[in-house]
């Protein structure tokens, strides 16, 4: 019964009218109605806060003049609310005075009308806000599909823009090892399906323990820790997110095993330091990246699992951040291209003797 | 005053675009609201409390303006404007003539609603 109700309301917005006086709320709720919107009311700024949180709306009508908390508080409110800061209010107020109608849109109202108010107008005003609000939607969807909600969430805070600023952090490079032999000695299908269940495992680990996937290619992905937003302990992060992924790969091995497929290997370097992360690419094509020394040395690393035989392999200042309560072998001195001075490398006990 | 306590084109207008039931409701519901906010703005005044003065006045003013009740709007609207000093200087008569006036717009709403 209640879903069917759902799929009857279907394309219906939700409104939230909010005004002390009874008349008001009456007379615009009917007319809101017989435009075919839901609509709710309250009968100030705080019950309507109240009833945000609890609800979703897809539009606000909002009275200025009310006891308890004014309009203009419920626009400050909203403004600085992460979860409301987008949802789209409709002030509709007979104080007079141009004063009050900067004060409210400077406060993030979309518009300002007067009462009474013209049902036309009103109608109008309405239709263009919703379209608005539809079109944001779309596009927040968009974005939480095919970025990561941290990246999502800084481009909502700070806006888009080409460039990058120097951070702190980690990065992660990981692949399957000798992928593309297994990949030849199976079906396309099996191969995409492995895939997924890889990266879901992968994903998991990372995004577990605060970092950010910034780049898949194949098999390889990269992921940094400590940006967009800071990390404090972002090496420690990072290798216990490499332990984790090593313990997932070993139990998906076991399922692999009993449906008689051969066990995937994979192979993490870890690099820690000062890069630049941001935005790069076109205004028309972006993607969220980190760029230094200290990327391609994680890169390397990675690459040097195969020589060193090990699941995990980390540089000097990664280990040196760590804790005692995670083992490290030192590898010694370790020539890398592109690299003047041969480097320090340690592997990291990865786990898998549990 | 002379002119009519609740402005026909307006209310039919009220009534056409909400439904004919739903305004008598809501005609209802002001002559349940109006005495109330009479009785604010008296308390007000007694309380020299200036920021629920305007308030109420400005509430008084939008709901009869909804109805057509224009000149009681009108005096609402003076009041809101003009502050609660004024009537004080005035010994609260513009209060009486507002209650005054909401007696010929009672009238004249509960006449309509027996049309």
């Amino acid at each position: 019964m209640s879903e069917l109700r759902r799929d009857l309301r279907g394309g219906q917005a939700r409104l939230l009218v909010v005004d002390d006086n009874k008349v008001n709320r009456l007379l615009l709720t009917r007319s809101l109605e017989l435009q075919g919107h839901a609509v709710a009311s309250a009968e100030n700024g705080r019950v309507a806060l109240e009833m945000l949180q609890r609800e979703s709306f897809d539009l606000l009508l909002l009275d200025m003049e009310m006891p308890e908390m004014d309009g203009f508080q419920v626009l400050e409110r909203l403004i600085n609310d992460r979860q409301l800061r987008d949802l789209p209010v409709i002030v509709t107020s007979s104080l007079e005075g141009i004063a009050n109608v900067v004060r409210c849109i400077e406060l993030g109202a979309e518009d300002y009308l007067s009462k009474p108010v013209n049902p036309v107008l009103l109608k109008a005003r309405i239709g263009a806000c919703l379209e608005k609000k539809h079109l944001r939607d779309q596009q927040k969807e968009l974005m939480r599909r095919f970025a990561t909600p941290e990246v999502a969430q800084d481009l909502q805070d700070s806006g888009f823009w080409l460039g990058g600023k120097l951070v702190h952090a980690s990065v992660m490079f990981s692949d399957i090892r000798g992928f593309t032999s297994l990949a030849e000695s199976q079906s396309p299908e099996e191969t995409i399906e492995l895939l997924n269940t890889y990266y879901a495992l992968m994903f998991d680990a990372i995004s577990g323990h605060g970092g950010v996937v910034t780049v898949m290619m194949g098999d390889g992905l990269m992921s940094v820790f400590g940006a967009p937003m800071p990390l404090p302990d972002h090496a420690e992060s990072a290798v216990r997110a490499a332990q984790e992924m090593v313990e997932l790969i070993d139990l998906f091995n076991v399922d692999r095993q009993a449906a008689e497929k051969p066990p995937i290997k994979i192979g993490i370097g870890i690099a820690s330091g000062e890069m630049v992360a941001g935005y790069t690419g076109t205004n028309q094509r972006a993607t969220y990246t980190c760029i230094g020394d200290t990327v391609n040395l994680a890169a390397r690393l990675e690459a040097h699992t195969k020589v060193a035989q090990r699941a995990i392999l980390i540089d000097q200042a990664t280990r040196s951040a760590l804790s005692e309560r995670i083992t490290v072998e030192p590898l010694g001195l370790v020539p890398f291209k592109g690299k003047a001075a041969a480097v320090d490398v340690f592997s990291v006990d990865s786990g898998q003797k549990r | 005053m002379t002119a009519q306590a609740i402005d026909r084109a307006t209310f039919e207008a009220l009534k056409e675009t909400t439904g004919a039931e739903f305004a008598l409701e809501l005609v209802e519901t002001f002559l349940q609201e109006a005495p109330p906010m009479l009785n604010e703005l008296r308390d007000a005044l007694a309380a020299k409390d200036a920021d629920k003065f305007r308030r109420t006045a400005h509430s008084l003013k939008s709901n009869s303006n909804t109805f057509g009740a224009l000149t009681l709007g009108a005096m609402a609207r003076e009041l809101e404007l003009g502050g609660i000093a004024i009537v004080i200087e005035s010994g609260g008569q513009p209060l009486e003539a507002l209650a005054q006036e909401y007696s010929r717009v009672r009238a004249a709403l509960t006449e309509l609603q027996h049309e």
